[in-house]
């Protein structure tokens, strides 16, 4: 054990930045990080024992007991409970004989619950040794079961039928599917490799961001900061030494774009950093993947050495001197906050996920505190195009302050979801129809930390002037129950996923997960309601998005649908409080002292 | 030579140097803006929040802003008064928070901005969360029921080395503060005591220390936090 | 003036905040001008005999019977008051929130060290004439509607005095920042 400790530190020269790999590395040789391990990894970093006990506590998949010779996570979000996920919850548990968040006794199996892992088109899915199971059945599951008990590989277990596309490459060999059903002009269109370097190589860093600039693309994760002044200010900035990052630590349920894109255009993704790098003057580009999507490793490294053997990457990249740029990636260990872009870089720093104070911004002061720019994937594909075909056939498409298409992914209750690159500018009844959505009660716009809206709100238009998105669309047909199955569900989401820095996050999506599971149970009251309008406001005074954002789901409902609370409001005594249940109360000594009695 | 800049805070106009943090830069100028996780001396990290005003009409935290010249900041305003009472509400309400009983009750910032802002009783729910009392280390005593996770010990306690004592463990609202056992292991006295001095609450103690000052003698017994400052 | 109608009653206390409210020593006779007691431990009455205008409540909940006295309290008294720490938040009694009731009881009657060896029959008490002990403290608020609070513990004699005088007048209550604290 030891040795392993050891090797891997020396793999990564004894850099403590580079914490996020060595655990990730130790851990898939040892099966978990033991404190004894741990105190070997703070022993050769020469650094505290905590400096590491504070990474590997942050993160969902570090952990520091055995999780079992086979650990099955399976998916928690929405959209696996939508399609049945409990039952099949079920299943594994009878079938496995423990329960979720526990290693059967003889340590085979290890059941434990995970946020959305990007398959909410083929839910209930999980990940189970590093390979994702999709479309799961409760019948699946215990054959899964009774597979691990024969002792099958998890190679054996997942079977030969592979998903579309690069799914089915050699490298891949997974059952996930791409379900790509409209392709749009910019991401999704035919891409002849090399295409976008060939054209920067003809023109200069500062041509190259003024066509950016005048594309008007704005970013694709979310916040819609316009990508050529980003870069710009990156460029300007002073240091040697830059780095272009791309965000592909997708986490906000319901969404899955950009699994697709890099499953089917990895080049294009690639060839966007390699750009964003000759634009700004970074030499180096990392790919901070989250660690759901491991699965694509060996392929996405396979392209990387491909794109250096084809001269796309590495030294005098398309013949240009000074042209050098090369990228490695960079995974996650399970925490949706690392989607904000200040943690992305803490982490890839080998520490907890905590996002960083502004100013300074990662432009001036980001990775290892030099200038670095943070890209969300669609945006890079964006730009090898926009490079390519010119801003101006970019501005004929989308709308007046919305320029170019959109990715979007489509789940929940339709009959086609899946991934629709569609111009800006389609309304939500468009999307619906394309989607074979019938009897929608509701609409969650940009997944948890967007907003949820109703048929009133339907002809409103995917815009930055209007909806804007980070890039889901999460159907929620009639017959769900709002409240319990998808706004408790994501503020659940939300408790769980903040990283405990802010106050107001850290206590406010606890205790607003109490008082709407009141509510919910038809104990809450109107000044409960009426409170959540109230911490909204302090909530918008977090730090990052996920705070900022950890109400939406509560929020927006209340606006949009507020009958739905007030039919949750019993008329009673208003002097006392509903929430409190005496039989509730003594049951406990009553169970205590029912041997006596 | 230091540069000197103007700004406003609410309509005052004051002066500093440029580049001071904006809790230092006010208190020169006698206007007090509460906070729990800064600390003199130390790197800020806005995370308590409580020193948030508004620049230029837009949120900020205090700790983290340095002024520069023309800045517009407001601070005595209903808007930011309700939201610091909050803050403090928060917290009582999230931990496990018994006055009565703690070692640094009148010395204790979050108590004294309770008294400060006339908190009589929290608006939100108690959580009564299960925290851990740790004894193990000879002369610290960590009190988690106590702790507002402000993180002043892990930014501002150091070895003799220059190894950090404390770390933050798990994330959410489990998150927890640890005490490293080897960097700790041959902690002075006066460490310890500078720890207990810069926990703004009583999670941090010295052990076989407490309760050595008389009620009525206390720090925030008779003046609100914040009036020497204030002019 | 009509005399103001006051009603207290401790719960899960320790009758600290009562022995504060006697702390306003001579003023007890300016009070009794402006108010008269019904239900009070202070006078020994122990049913209500009419509709209250104050309500003093002293300790949280911590059993059934608390419970069922803090909402007789709140159907006969127009204002109720949390009086003290244990009211507002728990108290010392809240100690015990993050340990099971199960835990509590087995330390208390069956493994803990003073108990071990003297309660042969392993029994944990449960007569129907003693009080169900609740899964946890409540606060007051979390129970019944409580339009006031007052910190401290025990509450400043001042600051009781100041309240009582304030609800009993109609004036505005002054909260003297050395009267207002928490222990």
């Amino acid at each position: 054990m030891g040795n392993t400790v050891n090797n891997v530190i020396k793999r990564y020269s004894g850099d403590e930045t580079r914490l996020m790999d060595i655990l990730m590395d130790i851990q898939s040789e040892l099966g978990h990080l033991s404190d004894w391990t741990i105190e070997q990894i703070a022993k050769s970093l020469d650094i505290p024992k905590v400096s590491v006990e504070q990474t590997v506590s942050f993160y969902h998949f570090f952990t520091k007991e055995p999780r079992g010779k086979y650990t099955i996570y399976l998916n928690t979000s929405v959209l696996a409970v939508f399609c049945g996920r409990d039952e099949v919850a079920r299943a594994f548990e009878e079938t496995a004989g423990c329960r979720f968040g526990s290693v059967t006794k003889d340590g085979l199996i290890g059941l434990f619950d995970t946020a959305c892992i990007g398959m909410s088109d083929q839910e209930p899915a999980a990940i189970i040794n590093e390979e994702v199971f999709t479309c799961l059945t409760p019948a699946k599951a215990k054959a899964i079961i009774a597979g691990m008990r024969a002792g099958k590989t998890v190679e054996e277990l997942k079977g030969k039928k592979y998903g579309d596309g690069q799914n089915s490459n050699p490298l891949v060999c997974s059952m996930v599917n791409n379900n790509i059903m409209k392709r749009g002009e910019v991401v999704f269109a035919d891409y002849e490799t090399g295409s976008g370097i060939r054209k920067a190589v003809s023109m200069s860093s500062s041509e190259i961001i003024q066509l950016v600039k005048s594309s008007y693309v704005r970013g694709r994760g979310g916040a819609g900061f316009p990508t050529g002044m980003k870069w710009e200010v990156a460029k300007k900035a002073p240091g040697d030494v830059k780095y272009i990052f791309c965000n592909a630590d997708e986490g906000e349920p319901g969404t899955f774009k950009d699994r697709v894109i890099l499953t089917e255009f990895p080049r294009l993704v690639f060839e966007g950093m390699a750009i964003a790098g000759y634009a700004v003057g970074a030499k180096y580009g990392i790919l901070y993947l989250r660690n759901e999507y491991r699965y694509l490793r060996k392929y996405l490294e396979n392209i990387l050495d491909q794109m250096r053997d084809e001269n796309l990457l590495g030294n005098f990249i398309g013949g240009k001197q000074g042209f050098n740029f090369n990228i490695k990636i960079q995974f996650g260990a399970g925490a949706y906050v690392c989607g904000e872009e200040s943690a992305l870089i803490e982490s890839a720093e080998g520490k907890r996920g905590e996002p960083r104070d502004r100013p300074p911004f990662p432009v001036e002061k980001g990775y290892l505190q030099k200038p670095t720019v943070v890209n969300n994937v669609e945006t890079l594909c964006s730009v090898v195009r926009i490079l390519v075909n010119g801003s101006d056939w970019y501005n004929s498409l989308g709308t007046k302050e919305s320029k170019g298409t959109k990715v979007i992914s489509v789940s929940g209750d339709c009959s086609k979801p899946g991934i629709y690159e569609i111009e800006w500018g389609f309304t939500v009844n468009d999307i619906l129809k394309m989607v074979g959505a019938a009897d929608t009660q509701a609409v969650q716009v940009g997944g948890p930390s967007g907003s949820c809206i109703g048929p009133n709100e339907f002809p409103r238009e995917l815009s930055y002037e209007d909806l804007a998105t980070g890039g889901s669309l999460i159907i929620i047909g009639r017959r769900r129950d709002l409240l319990k199955d998808v706004v408790l569900n994501f503020t659940e989401f939300f408790k769980d996923e903040s990283c405990g820095s802010c106050v107001p996050c850290r206590a406010l999506s606890g205790m607003s997960k109490v008082v709407l599971e009141r509510i919910i149970e038809g104990k809450g009251t109107e000044t409960d309601v009426a409170a959540f309008t109230k911490w909204q406001s302090i909530m918008k005074k977090n730090r990052c998005g996920l705070g900022q954002t950890a109400l939406n789901p509560i929020v927006s409902t209340i606006r949009n649908f507020p009958e739905l609370y007030k039919n949750r409001i019993k008329a009673g005594d208003d002097r006392l409080c509903p929430a409190f249940d005496l039989d509730k109360a003594v049951l406990d000594y009553e169970t205590a002292t029912v041997e006596a009695r | 030579m230091p540069t000197f800049v103007k700004f406003t805070i609410d309509g005052v106009v004051c002066m500093s140097e440029e580049g001071r943090q904006l809790v230092e830069a006010a208190v020169e100028n006698g206007v007090f803006i509460p906070t729990l996780c800064n600390y003199p001396g130390i790197p800020p990290k806005g995370s308590c929040r409580i020193c948030t005003v508004l620049i230029n009409g837009r949120p900020a935290t205090a700790c983290t802003t340095k002024v520069a010249e023309g800045m517009e900041i407001q601070n005595n305003v209903p808007e930011l008064e309700e939201f610091r009472k909050a803050v403090v509400e928060i917290l009582f309400a999230e931990g496990n928070h018994l006055c009565p009983s703690c070692e640094k009750s009148g010395f204790c910032e979050l108590q004294a901005l309770a008294y400060r802002y006339r908190m009589t009783v929290p608006e939100f729910p108690f959580m009564f969360p299960k925290r851990d009392v740790e004894a193990w280390h000879p002369k610290i005593l960590k009190d988690h029921n106590r702790c507002i996770l402000c993180k002043r010990c892990i930014r501002g306690i150091f070895n003799s080395e220059g190894k950090p004592i404390f770390d933050f463990g798990k994330r959410g609202d489990k998150i927890v503060i640890n005490i490293d056992p080897d960097t700790s292991k041959d902690i002075s006295d006066e460490l310890v005591q500078k720890a207990m001095d810069m926990c703004p609450v009583g999670a941090i103690l010295k052990k076989e220390k407490g309760f050595d000052v008389p009620i009525g003698k206390r720090k925030y017994d008779l003046a609100p936090i914040g009036s020497e400052i204030e002019n | 003036m009509e005399k103001k109608i006051v009603a207290t009653a401790s719960l899960a206390g320790c009758f600290g905040c009562h022995m504060s409210f006697l702390d306003i020593d001579e003023r007890l006779f300016d009070l009794i001008e402006i108010v008269e007691f019904n239900k009070s431990p202070i006078n020994d009455i122990k049913k209500f005999t009419k509709q209250c205008d104050i309500g003093l409540v002293e300790g949280g909940c911590c059993n059934d019977e608390n419970v069922h006295n803090l909402i007789d309290f709140r159907k006969h008294c127009n204002v109720l008051v949390s009086l003290g720490e244990c009211a507002i938040m728990g108290g010392l009694p809240s100690l015990r929130n993050w340990i099971s009731l199960k835990e509590c009881l087995d330390e208390a009657y069956l493994n803990g060290p003073t108990v071990a060896d003297c309660n042969e029959k392993k029994i944990i008490p449960c007569d129907p004439d003693i009080p169900k002990i609740l899964d946890k403290v409540y606060p007051c608020h979390e129970v019944v509607k409580i339009d006031y609070f007052l910190p401290g513990c025990p509450p400043r004699a001042d600051l009781i005095w100041n309240a009582l005088y304030a609800l009993a007048t109609g004036n505005k209550l002054d909260m003297p920042y050395e009267v207002f604290k928490f222990d």
